[in-house]
């Protein structure tokens, strides 16, 4: 066995002023060529681990630091991240804060004139670069013109430009559309499998990548709970670390059935073992929850808000919107998925009417609270009590916050807060729209954030979220919107919506081929259950499947 | 919600094309000819020049929106001029006496020469504004960071950082517009507005500098040259700019481009005036009409 790449030597590390430690007793070794997902919820540590392991912490961070990390043999203590990127690149959250030139070539060159390359080296680790990534169409265009996606890709690439023996990655998808995302991982997959580079990924949506994973590394209030394969990791979350179970296994423990699987293929794999899936159309037809009728114009209440035939367009520019015609009802809760640069964050904006349609019109009985992508916009003042008013902040379960900075609270607890100031505390909003809320969150917090929105549009309220993320949309949403190059180009129930495809779909969905709408991993589990008990009743031959008795909820 | 400011972007014109050192070069030519003449004709053959290479290089709309902005410049300088000065034959209002400021004549030579003045520091910021648009930032900065690394990453990040930054004020402010009473009133608001928005800038800068850090800028060296062929371009630009300036200097030292403003006007239109200002518009539009090779 080679030596390993990464090695964390009992690593104790608190940031300066902070008394509890970020990362505890930290012990890890990585081999070369490993493909390593870091795993947690937000605040227990990945970050910091990343940090660490490229000598930002404790260089540029400051803080104390007990213990040791070497990297390809390099104590961090004595060698700064300067000379440390040149076997470790890096890739943050934020494709903005990572792109620190006008045009992709220059990105790209950087790294590695900065390190002193001669000018043959730095042509060749461009164009090297630029073709591995599929951004050689890009290398001429200015940075600030790329969309999130592409900004991504370039800042991947100028992290990959020295060709570092190990990538560490903090979220890189959170800010992408699940196309740019899946294509994402699919390259870190590729440059793990053809070139063996080291992968180190922290990420919240584990189904996107756990199947790539060798190995998980999941860390609970900065230590180390889980170190092991994929497979033993979701047996000890289904235990240990529920918040942190994939869909796919979250479907095989309600279903009562193990192990659990690592992705989509395995699980279909599983599921045909079991009988449960036969091979031409996945699960046999059956009835899923009926598809809610449409009812007659002039029966319809009056809508909390209406867009006819709405457009958006820019002066000597594309058009953004094009004749959108979007009705929600008082109570109804709507998912508004697509692409980036699909039009949804400029429709939320005609909604709450920070933008007027070029041609058309925006009806709202009432007001229309938004709640933008970014919940640190909202919050300007020193105590939190300034922010809102104080029956708002009870309302948002803050009061006993109210003495805070609003820069203390954690990234849960500021959307609250943000939410508290846009819903204020008069007359509650007709209408709350929410652009992508759940950025870098963890499923505990979506899961919790979903809650609110379902008990808001039960309380009459109309619920419209923007969102990238099928399974939050599914959580929160009875109807779907998808739209593309400004235009909705499909509108139905989520169960019809989000069960038929291969982007714009939950895992549960993907594993059941669609089968009866189910989105959740309860439905889907609930399905597999009545499927295994017509199978018995049919008297077919038993499936091998275990189905736990008692496992039906 | 499309950025209005005025960015160097890639775009398929021969400028665009050109190498930034050539055309850096092309614009301090074109400075240099502003500087060099005084006649108004020659100035108009040159701000013509400027406005038609513009449009050449598919930057025409912000440079016209150029001429609108500089006007908090270039109409002081006007009225200023008329205001102060004491030359001039050709009177044409009497504000009588000023006290200690003298008698208050204003003469035709003062808004001529302030005409003039004013047209020269036009042309400068529109050369500039050109410049600024069609010239890589990026590859001018890779010439200085040869010779000073740190200084010019330093210029190429406030290059970058500005739009950047001019996007999170916008986005602060929007979400300010969102609260159910609107955007915060009041100067306490207002501050604690400021206060924010330089807060996320800091923020902001922190992850950059954690960035360029783990990018090696800490043990950075001198940039390598970049061997690149003298594109057709390149070639056109740089006879362009030595044409400009030859034409310039010739200008200055004949009697073609003689000018006075004081005690009276004095512009001669000769041939030679002509021939001047027609070569000046030929040398500097010339390179935009070849659009071989120009594809972004």
């Amino acid at each position: 066995m080679s030596a390993p790449l990464l090695v964390f030597d009992d690593v104790t590390y608190s940031y300066p002023g902070v008394e509890e430690p970020a990362l505890s007793d930290v012990a890890v070794e990585i081999q070369p060529g490993e493909f390593c997902l870091l795993a947690g919820l937000s605040g227990h540590g990945k970050s910091s681990f990343l940090r660490a392991a490229c000598g930002l912490v404790p260089h540029f961070h400051g803080g104390r630091f007990a213990g040791r990390v070497t990297l390809a043999g390099l104590d961090t203590r004595e060698h700064g991240p300067s000379r440390l990127g040149a076997y470790a690149g890096v890739l943050f959250q934020d494709p903005e804060t990572q792109l620190v030139m006008s045009t992709v070539r220059a990105e790209l060159a950087l790294a590695l004139e900065s390190r002193g390359h001669g000018s043959t080296a730095v042509a060749r680790g461009v164009e090297e670069v630029a073709l591995a990534l599929g951004i050689d169409a890009l290398l001429d265009r200015s940075t600030h013109q790329l969309s999130g996606g592409e900004k991504q890709r370039v800042a991947l690439g100028a992290a990959l430009a020295g060709r570092p023996r190990l990538v560490l990655l903090d979220e890189p998808t959170s800010q992408l559309d699940p196309v740019a995302g899946d294509e994402l991982i699919g390259l870190l997959r590729r440059l793990n499998q053809e070139w063996e580079t080291t992968i180190v990924l922290a990420e919240h949506r584990l189904e996107r990548c756990l199947a790539a994973a060798d190995r998980v590394i999941a860390l609970e209030h900065g230590r180390v709970g889980c170190d092991s394969d994929p497979q033993a990791f979701l047996a000890w979350a289904e235990k240990r670390a529920p918040a942190l179970q994939t869909p796919a296994a979250k479907l095989f423990t309600h279903a009562g059935l193990h192990p659990a699987p690592a992705g989509v293929r395995q699980a279909r794999k599983a599921l045909r073992a079991h009988g449960l899936l036969t091979e031409e159309h996945g699960l046999p037809e059956i009835a899923g929850p009926a598809a809610p009728r449409r009812t007659r114009r002039r029966d319809r209440p009056k809508a909390a808000l209406e867009l006819r035939g709405a457009w958006h367009e820019l002066r000597d520019g594309p058009a953004i919107l094009r004749g959108v015609n979007l009705r929600v009802a008082p109570g109804e809760s709507v998912a508004l998925m697509g692409r980036n640069g699909a039009g949804k964050s400029t429709l939320l904006r005609h909604a709450a009417g920070l933008l007027q349609p070029t041609r058309g019109d925006v009806e709202r009985a009432g007001r229309v609270a938004l709640l933008l992508q970014n919940p640190g916009d909202y919050l300007i003042h020193e105590w939190v009590f300034e922010e809102a008013p104080p029956e708002a902040l009870a309302a948002a379960g803050l009061a006993a916050m109210s003495q805070r900075n609003p820069r203390d609270l954690s990234g849960g607890e500021r959307q609250r807060l943000a939410l508290a100031i846009v819903s204020g505390s008069g007359e509650p909003p007709a209408v709350l729209a929410l652009d992508e809320p759940t950025r870098g969150m963890d499923r505990a917090a979506k899961a919790l954030l979903a809650e609110e929105l379902r008990t808001r549009s039960a309380g009459g309220q109309a619920v419209i979220v923007a969102t990238h993320d099928p399974e939050f949309a599914a959580a929160c949403a009875d109807r779907a919107v998808l739209m593309a190059d400004g235009r909705v180009i499909a509108d139905g129930t989520s169960a019809e919506l989000l069960s038929g495809g291969w982007y714009f779909a939950t895992e549960t969905a993907r594993i059941l081929s669609g089968a009866g709408g189910a989105l959740l991993p309860e439905e889907g589990a609930e399905l597999l259950r009545r499927q295994a008990q017509q199978t018995r009743d049919g008297g077919a031959a038993a499936p091998e499947a275990e189905i736990a008795p008692g496992a039906a909820r | 919600m499309r950025s209005t400011a005025l960015f160097y972007r890639r775009m398929p014109s021969p400028l665009h094309a050109t190498r930034a050192g050539v055309g850096a070069l092309w614009a301090a030519a074109m400075s240099l000819a502003t500087l060099l003449l005084d006649q108004p004709l020659a100035l108009l053959a040159l701000l013509a020049a400027v406005l038609g290479g513009g449009a050449g290089a598919g930057v025409g709309r912000p440079l016209a929106r150029t001429i609108r902005t500089a006007a908090i410049v270039w109409l002081p300088i006007v009225v200023v001029n008329v205001l102060v000065s004491r030359d001039g034959l050709t009177v044409f209002a009497r504000l009588g006496d000023l006290g200690p400021f003298g008698q208050g004549n204003l003469t035709l030579e003062a808004v001529v020469f302030g005409l003039v003045i004013a047209l020269k520091v036009m042309l400068l910021i529109l050369i500039t504004t050109l410049a600024s648009l069609a010239v890589d930032p990026d590859e001018t900065l890779r010439i200085v960071r040869r010779l000073s690394f740190r200084s010019a990453l330093t210029a190429s990040l406030a290059t970058r950082m500005i739009p950047v930054l001019a996007a999170d004020a916008q986005r602060f402010a929007e979400a300010q517009r969102t609260r159910p009473d609107g955007a915060p009133h009041g100067v306490r608001a207002r501050l604690a507005l400021m206060r924010a928005v330089v807060g996320g800038s800091l923020d902001r800068a922190m992850d950059v500098a954690a960035t360029l850090e783990v990018r090696g800028f800490a043990g950075a060296r001198r940039a390598p040259r970049l061997p690149r062929p003298w594109s057709r371009h390149d070639v056109a630009f740089l006879a362009s700019a030595a044409a400009i300036a030859a034409l310039a200097i010739a200008g200055r030292v004949s009697d073609a481009a003689s000018f006075r403003a004081y005690p009276e006007v004095h512009a001669p239109v000769s041939p030679a005036t002509i021939v001047l200002c027609a070569g000046l518009l030929a040398a500097a539009l010339l390179p935009f009409a070849d659009r071989r090779g120009v594809e972004v």
